[in-house]
């Protein structure tokens, strides 16, 4: 299969990441590269096989459901790019 | 005394046991020859004054049964450092500054070791020549002009060029090992889950695995002991009894059973790499090891599986960068979600979006078994080529990479090409298995060439341990003039 560009602007879209239009080219032809390589894959038959869904012979750890941590909101927003000291500032979204 | 910083990592140990040299003077030689390279831009950041009081407090009341007594690291910007910037190589990063501290660095400040700056490397670890970085090109001491490996270039670099006595890097597809091969030195991924991921900048988190990266073997060990462990903040960390691998450290090899795969020849591979095989395979049999053919039949569809598997992943994890909680923030976009959209096109370099964007791709409606499904089938199959050969051998031996080091710019334009430079060490990150990347020689060029050793899950004594042995006999000595200086 090819991807072409607006087959690319919707995954992009998906992505939130804008990509301008004078890139969408040259993207298009790398990811297409890409992309039929990834397809060697097809060539092999896997009806029979498991996915592989961990690499771990364990099963993963759950922890108890209890607060360990906490009264650190300072910290938190310290590397907010905006805030008004108790929460994170975004732009507008309701009218 | 004479330069102690192109010394081991062990021999400084000696050194500053002896008291020949103190942590200040050995911290104050790495200092002047960090400011004498700044042409290599292995640093992102430096921590130059808090090195120094960390060396002073050491000396004052210096304290050996550590494991790394006042020795001064830097490390790869990868891991985050509590107050200290840390990167990841990206632009969507370059104001974030951790309150936290990663457990894998932690680790290595609890045996004696401190931070001397943050090591340039591929945006979030995603490249494998260190062009990707926000922060730019990182130069490889072997010659001007040629990259250093990635994504732990500055890493690679810095080390070879004895800015640091040892570093840590991360190598989700032979992000340590390629650049540990493009510079003459050691590099080790470990076992998945052996050292904790808490505090690391995720890329895919199947795969990623952090690891030392030294001058000789036995400072491998040492890193590797010092950093590594269970630890309950990471959901897939092993839990298991901590190893001396240091102390354990032998040399001897006779009658192990190493396997030699068929399928790592690769078409148009250069002689110089299929001599450096040879070498490898003789010197191992000439101290006892026996040498077993063997197959690994899905090798070739390692790489395009690797291509599925970690964008995917990278996907999911790089969509926390929107600009609203850390990290840059577009000043354009009239609403959030194209506050979101102007966030992510800005802070992000092409190759991070290209992968995103396979990323979400294999992973969106009506595509995800084509894709995904189908690569975690094949990942199966792989891992199955390793577990099918290990009842047979204890380790396996293969070039590190095709090539030797290339120059800035070679590939750039070719993505795949790019790709292609992991297609011996990609393998291993897909079973989980440990790999070591040990210098064995040049090409004609005078270029570094590494060979990999593979070891079975958790079975980096034994690794290490052929890798002792190999590296007794081999003769290789890294000659890098200082010409940046």
């Amino acid at each position: 299969m090819s991807l072409d560009k607006e087959k690319i602007k919707h995954v992009a879209k998906l992505a939130r990441i804008s990509v301008d239009e004078a890139k969408v080219e040259s993207l298009t032809k790398d990811l297409n590269s890409i992309f039929k390589f990834i397809e060697q894959l097809n060539e092999l038959n896997t009806d029979k096989v498991e996915p592989l869904t961990s690499i771990l012979n364990q099963s993963l750890r759950s922890r108890k459901d209890e607060i360990s941590d906490g009264k650190i909101r300072e910290k938190i927003l310290k590397n907010s790019p905006k805030e008004n000291e108790e929460f994170f500032v975004v732009p507008k979204v309701v009218e | 005394m004479a330069d102690i910083t192109n010394q081991s990592l062990s021999d400084i140990i000696e050194n500053l046991k002896k008291k020949k040299v103190s942590s200040t003077d050995l911290t104050k030689a790495y200092i002047k020859n960090i400011e004498s390279a700044k042409k290599l831009n292995a640093f992102v950041t430096t921590t130059f004054d808090q090195a120094l009081d960390k060396a002073k407090q050491f000396d004052k009341k210096p304290n050996f049964d550590q494991l790394l007594p006042g020795i001064p690291l830097a490390v790869k910007d990868l891991f985050c450092t509590e107050n200290i910037k840390t990167t990841a190589g990206s632009n969507i990063l370059n104001n974030f500054i951790p309150s936290y501290e990663s457990t894998v660095t932690k680790n290595l400040w609890d045996n004696g070791s401190f931070l001397l700056g943050k090591l340039n490397c591929d945006e979030f670890a995603m490249g494998s020549s260190n062009e990707t970085s926000h922060y730019g090109n990182v130069i490889n001491p072997v010659g001007d002009q040629l990259v250093p490996g990635g994504s732990s270039g500055g890493s690679s670099s810095a080390l070879a060029a004895d800015l640091t006595p040892a570093t840590i890097g991360t190598d989700t597809g032979g992000s340590i090992r390629q650049p540990a091969s493009f510079t003459g030195t050691v590099g080790l991924k470990p076992t998945y889950g052996l050292c904790s991921r808490w505090g690391i900048v995720a890329f895919a988190s199947s795969l990623d695995q952090a690891g030392p990266m030294t001058k000789t073997i036995k400072d491998c060990a040492i890193m590797l002991e010092s950093m590594s462990g269970f630890d309950e903040k990471d959901s897939t960390s092993i839990n298991k009894k901590k190893e001396q691998y240091s102390k354990n450290l032998k040399d001897n090899v006779k009658g192990l059973k190493i396997g030699i795969p068929k399928e790592y020849r690769v078409d148009n591979m250069p002689k110089e790499i299929d001599e450096l095989w040879e070498k490898g395979k003789k010197i191992l049999k000439d101290l006892g090891a026996q040498l077993i053919d063997i197959s690994l039949p899905h090798t070739k569809y390692a790489l395009p599986t690797y291509y599925i598997v970690a964008p995917a992943e990278a996907s999911s994890n790089l969509a926390r960068y929107d600009g609203v909680r850390y990290g840059y923030r577009s000043k354009q976009g009239k609403d959030l979600i194209e506050m979101y959209e102007k966030t992510r096109s800005e802070g992000f370099g092409d190759e991070v979006k290209r992968r995103i964007l396979i990323g979400t791709y294999v992973l969106s409606s009506g595509y995800y078994d084509a894709y995904y499904l189908k690569a975690q089938k094949v990942r199966q199959l792989i891992k199955k080529d390793f577990d099918d050969s290990f009842t047979k051998i204890d380790a396996i031996l293969t070039p590190s990479t095709p090539s030797s080091a290339f120059k800035i710019g070679e590939k750039t334009n070719d993505p795949v090409s790019m790709y292609l430079n992991d297609i011996f060490t990609v393998p291993v990150n897909l079973a989980g298995l440990p790999a070591l990347s040990l210098p064995a020689g040049v090409d004609k060029k005078g270029f570094p060439l590494g060979l990999q050793l593979i070891g079975k899950a958790l079975d980096e004594q034994k690794i290490l341990n052929i890798g002792y042995a190999f590296e007794k006999n081999c003769g290789f000595k890294n000659e890098i003039k200082k010409w940046w200086s």
